[in-house]
């Protein structure tokens, strides 16, 4: 009997509804965690595994050999390279694709690569107006590599020393 | 004789636009300061792209409705279909011709303004209920049913709080209400009526199908109950209606309960003569009513959805009952002790 009415009291206060409203006020005064993303960004890892970059040496030299091994050890098939001689008797790619829609973005091709041509870069947010551009060719590679050439090496510099 | 009529009707119609016009404003900064607060209450910012803080996002939602196309349902009742939104905000707009702003500014200072109130917040579910039927839909027509059951079983518990509060004030006329008030804080009537008054702002809440109550509109079950086939200025009308009632009920919950247009302090002291002097009335109306008006959204964003029995059993099982006790406690202290 004595619960029963404890109960109805308890009720009648509606503390359980002013303890509910005290909840949401104190996440209304408080600090918003929204981040408005065009402006700012969360900080990413310099282990970030994003769009990819084909690199060059400091002369200009496209760093590339040919080996195929990033298009052997890719789990989803997505590289495409087909190779040539140069004129200058070296052995050069005349196709390097990654099929973005494939790629899923694991890292191998970076790791197996012997000459770190091929990167991944940070970039995230990058879009296609027609399905067909899903496939990056080596000229848009190199120009990514090019582009952010500076960011890249600060990357992996930062990342190599836990290797 | 006939110039005078004249300049009556032209004299109210002023009355009528200096309300209206403030009023559609605000209820259309009313839809943003929901966004904004309920945004806060989730950690979130809310929107902030449409000019500065997004004070201009209802500005552009307003011109967005207005360019949509006006869908008529093939086998809805046309008519009626496009009759529903007028009959909803009608009422809801006329409520406002008794509300006092202070002790002159009012367009109609009626002696039953306590029931023009009453009924004029009923009128709006006829809308409602027209809009649910003539669609044609069966998610409109479940939305105007529990619409219908609600307002009806909430006007009650409603009803008897009014009683409460002319019981005390003796008269029906709401300046008469608000003047019975004059005095202090502790001469509002929120003190002797707190039951009332509390149970009155559940019923108000429910009355104007706001969350927790909202199974009017349910969006999970019913997808947007008796409105679901509405679109463009159709749709704006039944948001206009709902949200100027909400700021109705927030004014008349002001009016009745703590006081009108008084300031918290009566002017015989020091302070309230200062606060008499440099605050005109109209400030302590808009700034008491701002906060039943926030403690809207806030429960919007605190409580989850009542279920439909639960609604039916609070209404009618315990605020019914409560308000009846206190009514017979009031006339037992007014009848022999005059308070």
């Amino acid at each position: 009997m004595f619960v029963f009415f404890k109960k109805i009291f308890k009720n009648f206060l509606l503390l359980e509804l002013i303890k509910g409203l005290m909840v949401t006020w104190k996440h209304f005064i408080g600090r918003k965690i929204t981040i408005l993303y065009p402006e700012e960004e969360i900080p990413k890892s310099d282990r970030f595994r994003g769009l990819h970059a084909l690199m060059r040496y400091e002369n200009g030299e496209e760093r590339c050999i040919g080996c195929k091994l990033c298009e052997i050890i890719c789990p989803a098939k997505a590289i495409t390279i087909e190779t040539d001689q140069r004129n200058d008797g070296s052995r050069r790619t005349i196709k390097y694709e990654i099929d973005l829609f494939k790629c899923i973005y694991c890292g191998y091709c970076e790791e197996a690569c012997p000459v770190d041509s091929i990167v991944q870069t940070n970039i995230y947010d990058y879009c296609f107006y027609d399905r067909n551009s899903c496939v990056i060719t080596k000229d848009k590679l190199l120009a990514i590599g090019d582009q952010y050439r500076e960011d890249i090496n600060k990357m992996k510099q930062n990342d190599s020393i836990y290797k | 004789m006939i110039l005078n009529f004249f300049l009556g009707v032209f004299y109210t119609l002023i009355k009528i636009i200096v309300i209206v016009v403030p009023l559609m404003l605000s209820v259309a900064y009313l839809t943003y300061a929901e966004r904004k607060v309920i945004a806060f209450m989730h950690d979130r910012i809310g929107p902030n792209r449409v000019g500065n803080y997004g004070l201009l996002q209802p500005i552009a939602d307003a011109i967005k409705l207005l360019f949509k196309e006006l869908i008529i349902p093939t086998k809805s009742n046309k008519y009626l279909y496009m009759i529903a939104p007028v009959v909803v905000i009608g009422p809801s707009l006329t409520a406002w011709a008794v509300i006092p702003f202070n002790e002159d500014f009012m367009i109609s200072n009626l002696n039953i303004g306590l029931l023009f109130l009453l009924s004029m917040t009923s009128l709006s579910v006829y809308g409602i209920i027209i809009a649910g039927w003539a669609t044609n839909s069966k998610y409109a027509l479940l939305g105007a049913l529990r619409s219908a059951a609600q307002t009806i079983s909430y006007e009650i518990a409603m009803g008897f709080c009014f009683v409460g509060v002319l019981m005390l004030s003796r008269s029906m006329s709401l300046k008469e209400i608000v003047l019975a008030q004059s005095g202090g804080i502790l001469h509002w009537f929120w003190l002797p009526l707190f039951p009332l008054f509390v149970i009155y702002w559940i019923s108000a809440v429910a009355e104007t199908n706001r969350a927790p109550f909202d199974v009017v509109e349910g969006e999970s079950e019913i997808v947007a109950g008796f409105h679901v086939e509405y679109s463009g200025i159709r749709f704006a009308l039944f948001f206009l209606a709902e949200y100027s009632n909400m700021i109705l009920v927030s004014v008349l919950c002001v009016i009745m309960f703590f006081g009108g247009w008084m300031s918290p302090i009566s002017n015989s002291n020091f302070i309230g003569q200062f606060l008499h002097n440099y605050l005109p009335p109209i400030f302590w109306l808009l700034f008491k009513s701002s906060f039943f008006i926030f403690s809207f959204l806030w429960f919007r964003a605190t409580f989850p959805r009542y279920r439909y029995d639960q609604i039916m059993r609070l209404g009618w099982k315990i605020f019914i009952p409560i308000t009846l006790v206190w009514i017979i406690i009031i006339a037992f202290f007014v009848k022999f002790f005059q308070i």
